[in-house]
């Protein structure tokens, strides 16, 4: 195995699309080196971008909105206080993923590139409408996060391209996150289901909101029909209902170990009022 | 033959350098090359804590880090806890609530302690638990080190 550290994300790209055999990029490592230690997946070349310069750097735009370098860790993103604030449906999600331990090391970016449907990471930027500026031998672009995953273990990522960082749009008035995730235990375990809602309020009557759910698709979900079922509405009764109906309908879940099928499309439902209940609440400035 | 790459680092505040395929691990290379067998190999894969370190004062399992990333940082273990023979604080409570049995996972959660310890001097049990989330133990059920914690807790906050 051959282990690089480039210094800029021009020539991290430049490796890998010069590379024959197998290519990961390290950040964090909680998922590539599990893989390296089980035989999953053995490198050839292994490219750390922990040298490039500002990939651990947490920045506020101008514009309001947040630069998330590539290899920023979860522990990183929970101390700061500012984003917390801003998007604390994101950082949650971010948060849920592993250990303290793990905390120090596992990445946003590393999260969305391991295309796991249960990544609790992902739904949080989907529903924030977040970007990922991306790297390769063409040149960079910006594309949004939902974009990314294509299936369990897979993204639509070419070979040679590289994720450099996420942009996280800016808050702006009135508007609140959140994310929940059923889990059988009350730490340290993979989301059964998971739900992501953002959402901004006029008044008492929401504007627009975004839903994504995680684990109950190949890939992490934005359920477009789950946002119509809230917007216009002050989130009565009949208007989480709906919402519930729309989140299970949009589920095309395994049955496995950990949940059925019926449980987990169930479970979507719930996940979803109860999340957008607190995104809600968030947006409306009360306390959550 | 992958080519051994040199590593120079800082464990316990002492320089060191070594040698290393570059699919090691910090917890092979800790074990193998720096002769530090305080941090133990429990599951391999970053669920048990048992090979927690810190790494530029960031608890980590240094079975998910590879030596060659320890260049250039500071690594700290169990073996730069006591103070010659003088054991920390938290180390003598651990005995003195029996808070282990066989001894596997106890450097790994005195490291963890330690660094929750280092952050927030008066943490609540239950910050005490999710902190320690990630370190497995299948001796004492728990309870004795989460007791053995914050009684040191409380006696480093009388010290200072």
């Amino acid at each position: 195995m051959n282990y690089h550290t480039p210094e800029s994300f021009e020539d991290a790209a430049a490796i890998a699309a010069a590379a024959t055999g197998t290519t990961r990029f390290l950040a964090g490592g909680t998922d590539v080196l599990v893989q390296l230690r089980t035989d999953l997946v053995t490198p050839d070349d292994l490219i750390d971008i922990k040298h490039i310069p500002g990939v651990k750097q947490i920045t506020r735009r101008e514009d309001g909105g947040w630069r998330i370098g590539a290899a920023v860790a979860g522990a990183e993103m929970t101390e700061t206080a500012a984003l917390c604030a801003d998007w604390p449906g994101l950082v949650e999600g971010m948060d849920l993923v592993g250990s303290t331990q793990v905390q120090g090391r596992a990445t946003l970016v590393g999260n969305l590139c391991n295309g796991s449907p249960a990544a609790d990471g992902v739904p949080g930027m989907i529903a924030a409408g977040c970007t990922v500026t991306v790297i390769g031998p063409e040149g960079a672009r910006e594309v949004a996060v939902e974009e990314i995953p294509a299936g369990p273990g897979k993204t639509t990522l070419d070979r040679g391209e590289v994720i450099t960082g996420v942009n996280i749009p800016p808050r702006g008035a009135h508007g609140g996150d959140a994310y929940l995730r059923f889990i059988p235990r009350t730490e340290m375990d993979i989301a059964v289901v998971g739900c992501a809602v953002n959402l901004r309020v006029d008044g008492a009557t929401i504007t627009h909101a975004r839903v994504v759910l995680g684990a109950v698709a190949p890939t992490v979900r934005l359920v477009p029909e789950a946002g119509e079922a809230i917007a216009g509405t002050t989130l009565d009764s009949a208007a989480l209902d709906r919402l519930a109906r729309a989140a299970s309908a949009a589920c095309h879940p395994i049955d496995d170990k950990r949940g059925t099928i019926e449980f987990r499309t169930h479970v979507a439902g719930v996940l979803a009022k109860r999340a957008a209940t607190i995104a809600y609440s968030r947006a409306k400035g009360d306390q959550a | 033959m992958t080519r051994r790459l040199h590593v120079s680092t800082t464990l316990n505040g002492d320089a060191v350098d070594f040698l290393c395929d570059p699919r090691e691990t910090l917890l092979d290379c800790l074990r193998d090359h720096l002769g530090a067998t305080g941090a133990k190999e429990g599951c391999g894969t970053g669920d048990c804590g048992a090979c927690s370190v810190t790494l530029d004062g960031r608890l980590v399992c240094s079975c998910l880090v590879l030596g060659v990333e320890a260049e250039g940082k500071e690594i700290g273990t169990i073996e730069g806890m006591a103070d010659g023979e003088t054991l920390h604080p938290l180390q003598r409570k651990f005995i003195e609530h029996a808070a282990l049995q066989c001894g596997i996972c106890t450097p790994g959660i005195l490291i963890a302690a330690k660094n929750l310890l280092d952050r927030n001097p008066d943490p609540t049990e239950t910050e005490v638990r999710y902190w320690l989330a990630g370190n497995l133990c299948r001796c004492t059920g728990y309870d004795k080190i989460v007791r053995a914690v914050m009684d040191a807790a409380s006696e480093l906050r009388e010290a200072s």
